[in-house]
């Protein structure tokens, strides 16, 4: 079950947090609800990278978000990269 | 977001590793610079345009680009394995309901291998910030006026994927020749602020 949590057309909200050192979540990005596109292969987290953190591959998806969803305005989309630890799938109503 | 990195803090400090390097006899003195004189040699738009112009002559290769880059464009004698590791190619086409258009808004991610050295609108903060949020006002001031039922996608280069973009294929070109196509193909249809 936990395995499909994560596949195109799943609704995911990113994290809220913003962490001290480097990070791939854009703030303007932060605490929005975009889908998943695809997965954009595996690679290890570059917060931690960055901080010459150990780190396993994770998934990396393609999000896409509405513009209005992140502006307040906008017609168009804007699809981010992100890794699956910024995102937690939303869980739609039965 | 960063600026122009000539005069600051950490150039300096880029500086002085390489020099302490070069002291120590870990590096040979301008080696870093014919490195990546050496990565840049390879690119150029004109790897892009060649791409462009083989899918808009063969849509079996423009359907095999779109779902897998890396491979597709093993097939015009291209890669992005020039690097350290190859890099994730996704190719987002245009279409009549859709435009695409790329950007790396934490920094300045770009396809080199295929289109160059970035130019350096890409990289300016006025840029990186302004598309994702006004993509329609920011493509008119490069010209781009686009219809109001055309939708627009912008992609951030936020990871590891590296973007380029197929721009429709121009009317009365169906005479032309492949090489004749990808003459006409521009940086700026690749990233996506103009058609061809």
């Amino acid at each position: 079950m936990s395995t499909d949590r994560f596949a195109p057309g799943v609704r995911v909200r990113t994290r809220t947090t913003d962490p001290a050192g480097h990070t791939r979540l854009p703030r303007y990005a932060r605490g929005a609800v975009g889908v998943l596109v695809e997965q954009a292969g595996r690679h290890p987290l570059a917060d931690d990278r960055a901080r010459g953190v150990p780190a396993d591959p994770q998934p990396v998806w393609h999000v896409r978000f509405a513009a209005a969803d992140l502006f307040g305005a906008g017609d168009h989309t804007v699809t981010v990269e992100l890794w699956q630890e910024y995102l937690t799938p939303i869980e739609e109503a039965p | 977001m960063s600026d122009d990195h000539g005069s600051s803090v950490i150039s300096a400090q880029v500086r002085h590793v390489e020099s302490l390097l070069e002291s120590r006899g870990l590096l040979d003195a301008g080696e870093i610079d014919t490195r990546i004189d050496e990565f840049l040699a390879g690119g150029s738009p004109a790897n892009g345009a060649r791409i462009v112009a083989r899918a808009w002559v063969d849509p079996g290769f423009a359907e095999r680009l779109l779902a897998d880059a890396n491979s597709a464009i093993r097939e015009v004698g291209l890669s992005m394995a020039g690097g350290l590791q190859e890099q994730r190619l996704k190719v987002v086409a245009n279409t009549e309901g859709e435009h695409n258009v790329v950007v790396c808004t934490l920094c300045s991610c770009y396809p080199i291998a295929l289109l160059g050295p970035s130019p350096s609108w890409y990289k300016s903060e006025a840029y990186r910030s302004r598309v994702v949020r006004d993509p329609r006002g920011v493509l008119a001031e490069f010209g781009l006026e686009l219809p109001a039922g055309t939708s627009i996608a912008v992609w951030d280069a936020s990871a590891e994927s590296r973007y380029m973009v197929l721009p429709r294929r121009p009317d009365g070109t169906e005479g032309l020749a492949e090489d004749e196509l990808a003459a006409r193909v521009t940086r700026k249809g690749l990233i996506g602020t103009a058609a061809v």
